[in-house]
């Protein structure tokens, strides 16, 4: 076991994978000589050269679409956004080409692609570097989207993801990057398509994901140092899609309440598609209807009390939960 | 590890031997080039004391190319748009410093009253249209406010629509689509446009000559049937001079002109940025072309001012930064109910 830092859990990732397989490589801008923005590929082309660890350009659509090209004809890319934000200047090419091209090849060509960065907000950084593409990304069909949260599923998804033949969106977050953990010496993965019970309980399932799992985790502390006897179970959703409806409905049958967590604007976001998909498909289950805490419909402003009140805090958790255990629906 | 050839490009030669300057426009140009240096010292100083947050990019060692270009332009009429190295450019299109400290303070009465940060400075009344935190993205923006000047006077029938716009970016941002699409168009529809590449050699911790199979930013323009220049960045007459040639071309109607200064920036990409990967030596080479002293030097060499004189300025500017900053401090947050306020026009 050694204690192993978030980044450095995805470095340990990315390096193991580029030493088993020589078509793995990484691509991005600032991976090479500077280490990466948030030093996830430090050194790594010292190991493996220029062409493997390759700084780009400031040419996000058209890189990314390389990428693709390199992967439909047999390497396995990792891009890196260096904010996964900026990947909204190639949504071109992870829509129709990532996304869609294997369908519309009629299964010609696979596209083992991983596109991975920091997404979510930070501190006072600003509208444009504060975005949340996992919901825009979330409706291109042909896409997995992942989100880890702690230093093990980091490494463990991001080998899954290298190693997985369809395109895989991967979510890391700014604000989890020094997180530490023991992770262990052996090789492991994690699957892609499984959410992860982070704290069984039996009164209410709380649904989230990325940076909100330790918000929910500080929700339940609250919980307790209040005197507040409610179980919650929290569940960290891990693949945003497909969802892993399986672990989500078999919570839901032992509690009967849900409330989804999340860091992403509300309208559009993965708590409304997750939420209809509740509804339909497990609606006789459910004490309450679905609630969701997500953040404002607005541009995240730069000031800090306003943008402290544009995303959920733990209080807001505890607060729901209490209300949705008390009021007698 | 792999060292990067750090060719240094012969410094481009623009005679400037016969360039008319007043002793006013020379005080004005130098003024501004002490604000902007002045005022991103303080922001330093601002963030490592916790009264700015997110990422801050300072300018020190450009000041040549905002005070060269923008003070060449007809204030609070012809167009500016930057990028997140923001600050300084939004001062020379004539946002006052407490606008801009307030700003960076978040605070209501900030020139994009707290919600935009460092890297969103905006100002109608100025005519900046912004700061642009996606590399490239100002480009086509400011692109458009120059198809609006051509519209008004070619399709309104206005004949003294004659403003211009002016787009500062990186040499980073020359490698992106956007600049390429851009420099078309303008072409094309021979747009009153000027596109002033900062080519500071590096893209955080990209090398030009590593991202570029054509390190010579200007003369991509030829391509595209466009003018191009390349002049000193740290020369401010050297850039007012081609600055002007430009403006007067755009506003007769004859087209776009892509001016690419050479620079270079004396701190780190941003605060956050250990700046581990220049040559110190670079830096020292760099360092000792200051474009504030040389200028200094050339208007005493010229008698158009003392050191004394100069020096006058110097404390103004101070001044006006200590000001700024007090006003940044005693300023209001913006109000929690307003936090969606400004979505829609209507707002
Ligand atoms: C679309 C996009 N991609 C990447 C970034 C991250 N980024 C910010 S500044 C920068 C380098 C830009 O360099 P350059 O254009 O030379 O401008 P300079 O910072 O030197 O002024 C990068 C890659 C970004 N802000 N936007
Ligand atoms: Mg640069």
């Amino acid at each position: 076991m050694a204690e192993t830092l978030f980044f450095n859990a995805l470095r340990e990732a990315t390096d193991e994978e580029m030493a088993r397989d020589g078509t793995v490589f990484v691509l991005g801008e600032d991976v090479g000589h500077y280490g990466g923005s948030y030093k996830v590929t430090k050194d790594l082309y010292k190991k493996y050269g220029d062409l493997r660890v390759l700084d780009t350009p400031i040419a996000e659509n058209s890189f990314s679409g390389m990428a693709i090209g390199a992967a439909m004809t047999g390497l396995r890319p990792i891009i890196e956004g260096m904010n996964m934000g900026f990947l909204l200047l190639a949504f071109n090419q992870i829509s129709n080409n990532a996304g869609m091209l294997r369908y519309t090849s009629g299964g010609n060509f696979k596209i083992p692609v991983v596109i991975r960065g920091p997404g979510g907000v930070g501190r006072q950084l600003g509208a444009e570097h504060s975005q949340r593409l996992e919901a825009y990304f979330h409706a291109v069909p042909g896409l997995k989207i992942v989100a880890c949260s702690t230093p093990y599923n980091a490494k463990g998804l991001l080998k899954a993801a290298i190693r997985d033949d369809n395109p895989v969106l991967f979510f890391e977050h700014v604000l989890l990057y020094n997180l530490k953990e023991n992770l262990p010496e052996h090789d492991y993965i994690c699957p892609l398509d499984k959410a992860e019970v982070v704290r069984p309980g039996s009164d209410v399932t709380l649904l989230t994901y990325s940076r909100m799992r330790h918000h929910c985790l500080q929700a339940a502390q609250l919980l307790e140092k209040k005197g507040l006897s409610h179980d919650p179970e929290i569940i960290d959703l891990i693949s945003l899609k497909p969802f892993d409806m399986e672990t989500i409905a078999a919570s839901i049958r032992k509690t009967h309440r849900v409330v989804i967590v999340e860091e992403c604007m509300k309208t559009g976001g993965i708590a409304a598609e997750l939420s209809a998909l509740i509804t339909e498909q497990l609606f006789d289950e459910l004490d309450a209807p679905v609630i969701r805490l997500s953040s404002q419909d607005i541009p995240t402003p730069y000031n800090g009390k306003l943008e402290y009140l544009t995303i959920i805090q733990p209080p807001q958790i505890v607060e729901a939960i209490d209300k949705l255990m008390t009021d007698q629906v | 590890m792999t060292t990067v050839p750090l060719s240094e490009r012969p410094v481009p030669q623009i005679d400037t031997s016969d360039f008319q300057m007043t002793k006013d426009e020379g005080l004005m140009v130098y003024e501004d080039m002490v604000l902007g240096r002045l005022f991103e010292d303080k922001c330093a100083e601002m963030y490592y004391r916790g009264k700015m947050f997110g990422f801050v990019h300072l300018y020190n060692g450009q000041e040549a190319v905002s005070s060269g270009v923008i003070k060449a332009l007809r204030p609070d009429q012809d167009y500016v748009s930057s990028t997140y190295r923001d600050h300084v450019h939004a001062l020379s299109a004539g946002v006052p410093a407490r606008e801009v400290m307030a700003e960076l303070f978040g605070k209501e009465t900030g020139c994009s009253k707290g919600r935009g940060g460092s890297m969103h400075m905006f100002s109608a009344e100025h005519r900046l249209l912004g700061g642009y935190a996606f590399v490239a993205e100002g480009i086509p923006v400011a692109t458009g406010a120059a198809f609006q000047c051509k519209y008004r006077r070619d399709a309104l029938g206005d004949e003294n629509a004659d403003l211009v716009s002016v787009c500062f970016f990186g040499d980073g941002a020359s490698n992106n689509g956007q600049f390429f699409e851009c420099l078309n168009m303008a072409a094309l529809w021979k747009l009153p446009m000027i596109y002033v590449v900062e080519n500071n050699k590096w893209a955080i911790g990209m090398a030009h000559d590593r991202a570029t199979s054509q390190p010579e930013i200007y003369k991509k323009a030829s391509v595209f049937g466009m003018h191009g220049v390349e002049v000193d960045g740290m020369d401010v007459v050297a850039v007012r001079k081609v600055a002007q040639e430009a403006i007067a071309r755009a506003r007769a109607g004859e087209g776009p002109t892509l001016i690419e200064a050479l620079t270079y920036r004396f701190r780190g990409h941003s605060l956050a940025d250990p700046d581990e990967l220049r040559d110190p030596a670079e830096k020292e080479r760099w360092g000792a072309r200051d474009p504030i002293q040389r200028f200094a030097q050339y208007l005493q060499d010229r008698g158009l001012t003392t050191a004394d004189e100069l020096a006058a300025i110097d404390q103004q500017v101070q001044a006006v930064i200590d000001d700024a900053v007090e006003f940044a401090e005693n300023s209001p947050e913006p109000k929690p109910e307003e936090l969606r306020r400004y979505i829609f026009a209507e707002d």
